[in-house]
């Protein structure tokens, strides 16, 4: 079990009712730690259009997640 | 240079600080905030950014933009907060030695600022009701706009 802390934002930060929080998890990529904040949070949303970063760094779905780090999960963004 | 500002943009301030001796060519871009969008009556809206990794990756598509199309300077402000109808969301301002490179930087900046950039646009509608931009569509309909 590892501990990830998991940042949301925007429609993320809506359905999970919060902005942040840690959480303790079977998780080896990225894109475990998505599935399973979906299943926690109820969100239908494919991790297709959404994109990940750890610890402040722009990262892939399948890249590996630590003990200890922090996953920013970012719905399709839309600037300009 | 790239910023996020939770402040109205200064156009003309940051038209000047690109003046340069050496540039035959401007070109800016402006995002301004539209009151329609898929027949939906827009009251105002609301943007949302992750400033350190958008500033991050804003850096990273300047530096590709000036090594695709030289150019001599650059700058990019995003709003951030509450905006009003007609107000300037977004800015871009590119000055080269001459036109070509300076439109073409326009273009790319804007174009990649509005795929990668973690930021978010919440429209609230006259009828009371909000959403975010993109997110509901990619749910519906499992395209990327």
């Amino acid at each position: 079990m590892k501990t990830i802390k998991v940042c949301y934002f925007a429609m993320f930060r809506e359905h999970a009712g919060v902005a942040e929080e840690t959480l303790t998890l079977e998780a080896a990529t990225a894109h475990d730690v998505f599935e399973q904040t979906r299943l926690r949070h109820g969100s239908d949303e494919p991790n297709g259009h959404c994109k990940v970063a750890i610890n402040d760094h722009m990262a892939d779905w399948d890249t590996p997640v630590n003990d200890g780090d922090t996953v920013l999960l970012f719905p399709p963004v839309a600037g300009g | 240079m790239i910023e996020i500002s939770d402040s109205p943009i200064d156009t003309a301030e940051l038209q000047r600080s690109l003046i340069n001796p050496a540039a035959g060519g401007y070109c800016a871009f402006e995002g301004w905030v539209r009151n329609e969008n898929e027949g939906h009556v827009v009251e105002r809206l609301e943007y949302e950014a992750y400033k350190p990794l958008a500033i991050t990756e804003g850096e990273k598509v300047l530096a590709e933009a000036r090594a695709k199309f030289p150019y001599l300077d650059a700058r990019c402000v995003h709003r951030v907060g509450l905006l009003e109808i007609g107000e300037c969301a977004v800015w871009i301002g590119v000055a080269s030695a001459h036109r070509d490179e300076a439109f073409k930087a326009c273009r790319y900046i804007i174009d990649e600022i509005k795929v990668r950039l973690p930021i978010w646009k919440k429209e609230h509608y006259a009828n009371g009701d909000s959403g975010w931009v993109n997110c509901e569509r990619c749910a519906q309909h499992g395209i990327a706009d």
